[in-house]
């Protein structure tokens, strides 16, 4: 059977190396993919949209429907990833340690708990002492990652980068909290119900841009009509409707990628984790 | 041009694959597919399409290691076969 598979993966790769033969060359300009808009966007783009990184003037402009879907995949992905792991019925054994002493109790029995607080503290499982330098390292380390995140967002038609991109940075900064503290850590700052909300609110912001348009009689998702909102930047209203689409998709991003991390790590109970 | 360049990366990026489908040890295959996601960002790079050079380091480099990480630990780390 192995043998079999390797015959037909070995096929496949010789079929689809085949295929490439027929490629144009790289920077071809006669290629197929140069010939019909690429010419446009290049030379239009700046005159239109004032976004000097036209890749994300075509991504959230000229092709924003794709990428209003592309937000709501992802939105999907963090719901999925909700329902399918999420595990309401909590643990049926507790840890704790008394504060003072250092003496750790476990408790057996789901009906009693103690309460957390100067003498009691929570305790995982599998549980690692917080290590100082990680924690030290990563507290200093974290401002810095989510203040780069904003500027990744911020100057997403100026340079590379964008709304995705900055939200998963972001996302990741909030997942390094969690890996060097610990998830409970995340969890009491950043709740669930925070996270769902933020993630829907991204979609929100991107298809009420798209509305707005509407109500102010143009088309789904043309900027330039938002012009008499923002008086005084009406030659830089669509680089100003990018901007705003760029926060709604980095703000469901940061979320979907923060539910995904808490709910595969800790099978969905949300109480410990890596 | 950079050709050497591009047949150096393409020369790791092919090592890593097949090392991440050989290797028993998932945890190992996690971390390899990051240095394959981060090669790959290399070869964006040179070719020129830089946004989506920093989309596979954010994504694919960082953030999906974590995920795989994190489902190692929920699962278990050999693989059978």
């Amino acid at each position: 059977m192995r043998i079999l598979a390797f015959i037909v993966v070995c096929l496949t790769g010789a079929f689809l190396l085949y295929g490439t033969s027929e490629f144009p060359d790289w920077g071809d300009p006669n290629s197929p993919a140069s010939l019909h808009v690429a010419a446009y966007y290049i030379e239009k783009t700046y005159e239109e949209t004032h976004a000097p990184n036209f890749v994300t003037a075509v991504v959230t402009d000229y092709r924003g429907f794709d990428t209003m879907f592309e937000t709501a995949v992802i939105f999907t992905a963090g719901i999925g990833c909700f329902l399918l792991l999420r595990d309401f019925r909590g643990k049926k054994e507790h840890y704790y340690h008394h504060i003072p002493t250092g003496v750790i109790l476990h408790i057996k029995d789901e009906k009693k708990s103690l309460t957390i607080g100067k003498e009691f503290g929570y305790m995982d499982k599998e549980w690692v002492p917080p290590d100082l330098i990680n924690k030290t390292v990563c507290r200093i380390l974290i401002p810095f990652i989510q203040i780069y995140a904003l500027y990744v967002v911020a100057h997403g038609d100026y340079s590379p980068g964008g709304g995705f991109q900055g939200g998963v940075i972001f996302g990741s900064s909030l997942i390094l909290l969690a890996i060097s503290y610990d998830l409970k850590t995340l969890v009491k700052r950043v709740s669930e119900r925070l996270l769902g909300i933020f993630a829907a609110l991204g979609v929100l912001i991107y298809a009420g841009t798209g509305v707005l348009c509407l109500v102010m009689g143009g088309n789904f998702l043309d900027y330039g009509v938002l012009a008499p909102l923002f008086p005084g930047m009406a030659d830089h209203i669509r680089a100003l409707g990018m901007l705003v689409v760029e926060i709604g998709v980095g703000i469901a991003v940061m979320a979907v990628m923060t539910i995904i991390y808490i709910n595969i790590v800790s099978e969905g109970r949300h109480d410990e984790g890596l | 041009m950079h050709w050497p360049i591009d047949i150096i990366v393409l020369t790791f990026v092919i090592f890593c694959a097949i090392a991440a489908l050989s290797v028993k040890d998932l945890l190992g295959t996690a971390i390899l597919f990051g240095a394959y996601s981060f090669l790959m960002c290399l070869l964006w790079t040179i070719m020129g399409a830089v946004d989506v050079a920093f989309t596979e380091a954010s994504v694919g480099a960082g953030v999906s290691t974590v995920f795989f990480v994190a489902a190692i630990f929920r699962t278990s780390r050999r693989t059978k076969d």
